[in-house]
């Protein structure tokens, strides 16, 4: 499918407005072009997951929504308004907020002060009791170093810390990279309750057997370019060129 | 035994020169990744500032220990914004090269126009005068600055690890890039860090001006000692700044009275040992 037909094409599982409008993005580390061209929409309330293989563009793609990529260029709107030469800290003060790969945790501080570290952009974010409520094994170990915490707890803890600031478009950057299936499953249930609670989630992942128990729609992204989209209701009829797509 | 209180005592306060200066440094070290060679042109503009102030103003010490700070530390910030902040990513010798030429502009305009002697600064009134203390006489000024400088490192020390501006400090020189992402204006925060140990230097340079006269030259004199102060503690830990600043003040201060001749070197020579058996510093981190 080329990638016009995405961009103009509407959301084939619409659950509000428009919130997030990506055409033409293209990116480049230093002399590296990354992205050549990347069309997408996602709308308010759902949970989008972009699918493809490594090094195919899904992180940077993050990346250029968030500002934090050297050279970028295209159109990114965020809620009508276009961020494409925001910095990142003001799109993080219009209510985008990214949970990177790596987790990002820092190990001068302590869990608590790693929760409380982004401040609130606007009304409506998470209270620590639902924070807690969601994340348990947070709450006791609070004043634990941030880096000494589990795969699986800084994975909580890098969610968590962004759902206080009261953004209501998260980022998620493969949230269950590395972990144990029995944490996948309770980030699984984490995405779902957020989804409920109305925020939107923009997903990346390679695994796309975690990522169909949350996700409404995907674009499956190659080579800086999104080549499919399609909904998960539409799962099933797609899943041979989903196993080409993603070689497994 | 008089002599050897009176040499803890000069130990004590050079020691607290040493541990707001290198505490100075290693908030810009932590932050920046920037190697401040211009700490000590910076700590004699304290110096200079104070002397305007009283000489052209009639502006007194107490004033001075507050408006040389905030005078110095926006030099610093115009110095971070208009140079130092092009220097990110580049390699740790374009900012120690970078500052040291600072330093030197800086240095050569105030003898240019003040010469190399010393010009007078006088104890404020009330600190004038001395304790005697059974054991020894306590010149009140000089109490006053080795307990004074205590409790701005100790401020410092607790802004920077028990705050939440402290904590965006410590995660901003851990990962810029996400720190900015979360909303927190990385940049501005830079400069205002940049102006913090700027303004930590002047404030050093304030208190210095009554005991040590007022030169050009007073900060290139001390920064080399305040540079192994550094190297000793751990480059950019807090505490550590302070605790080795305040160790080596009394060190060398015991070095005066035991054995004279090495009073000089004692420093360095701690900072060979140090360096060969634990190369970040006593409570330095790997990078």
């Amino acid at each position: 499918m080329p990638d016009t037909a995405i961009a103009e094409a509407p959301a084939k599982v619409a659950t509000g407005g428009n919130i997030l409008q990506i055409r033409n993005l293209e990116a480049w580390y230093g002399e590296s072009h990354i992205l050549h061209g990347i069309n997408f929409d996602v709308n308010a309330g759902e949970v989008v997951t972009l699918l493809g293989r490594n090094g195919a563009g899904k992180t940077t793609t993050l990346k250029s929504i968030m500002g934090i990529i050297g050279k970028r260029t295209g159109s990114v709107k965020f809620n009508n308004q276009e961020i494409i030469r925001a910095t990142s800290d003001k799109i993080a003060r219009m209510g985008i907020a990214f949970c990177p790969e790596e987790r990002g945790i820092f190990s001068s501080l302590d869990v608590r002060e790693n929760l409380m570290l982004p401040p609130v952009v606007r009304e409506g974010g998470l209270p620590l009791d639902q924070i807690f409520d969601l994340f348990p094994n947070l709450k006791e170990r609070l004043n634990s170093q941030g880096t000494k915490l589990s795969g699986g707890e800084q994975q909580m803890l890098a969610i968590a810390r962004i759902l206080r600031t009261g953004a209501s478009f998260l980022m998620l950057d493969e949230p269950t990279e590395g972990l144990a299936p029995v944490i996948i499953q309770q980030i699984g249930h984490t995405i779902a309750r957020l989804k409920k609670e109305g925020f939107t989630i923009l997903l990346v992942e390679q695994n796309f057997r975690f990522a169909s128990t949350v996700a409404d729609r995907y674009y499956v992204v190659e080579h800086g370019k999104i080549i499919d989209g399609f909904a998960n209701a539409d799962l099933a009829a797609n899943m041979d060129k989903l196993h080409t797509y993603l070689g497994v | 035994m008089q002599a050897l209180y009176a040499q803890l005592l000069v130990g004590l306060i050079n020691g607290s020169f040493y541990a707001l200066l290198s505490l100075g440094l290693a908030v810009i070290f932590g932050m920046l990744n920037i190697i401040n060679f211009a700490h000590g042109a910076l700590y004699m503009m304290g110096a200079f500032v104070a002397y305007f102030l009283l000489s052209l103003g009639g502006i007194n010490y107490w004033w001075a220990l507050l408006i040389a700070p905030v005078i110095v530390g926006i030099f610093g910030m115009i110095l971070e914004r208009t140079m130092l902040q092009w220097l990110t990513g580049l390699d740790h010798l374009y900012g120690l090269l970078l500052t040291f030429g600072i330093a030197l502009i800086v240095q050569g305009v105030f003898q240019n126009y003040f010469g190399s002697s010393g010009l007078p600064y006088a104890i404020p009134d009330q600190l004038k005068g001395g304790m005697n203390l059974g054991f020894m006489f306590l010149p009140i000024y000089r109490g006053w600055v080795v307990v004074f400088s205590l409790v701005v490192c100790l401020a410092t020390w607790f802004l920077i690890e028990k705050t939440q501006l402290g904590a965006y400090l410590r995660a901003a020189t851990e990962n810029p890039t996400l720190v900015r992402a979360f909303g927190i204006n990385v940049p501005r925060m830079i400069t205002l860090t940049y102006g913090l140990g700027v303004g930590l230097a002047a404030l050093a340079g304030v208190l210095s001006a009554p005991i040590n006269q007022v030169r050009p030259l007073m900060g290139a004199d001390l920064i080399i000692v305040v540079f192994a102060v550094v190297v000793i503690g751990g480059m950019g830990s807090i505490m550590g700044s302070i605790i080795t600043g305040f160790a080596l003040g009394v060190i060398e201060g015991l070095t005066k009275y035991f054995y004279p001749e090495a009073s000089n070197t004692v420093v360095f020579v701690l900072m060979v040992l140090v360096l060969l058996v634990k190369p970040t510093g006593l409570t330095g981190r790997a990078a």
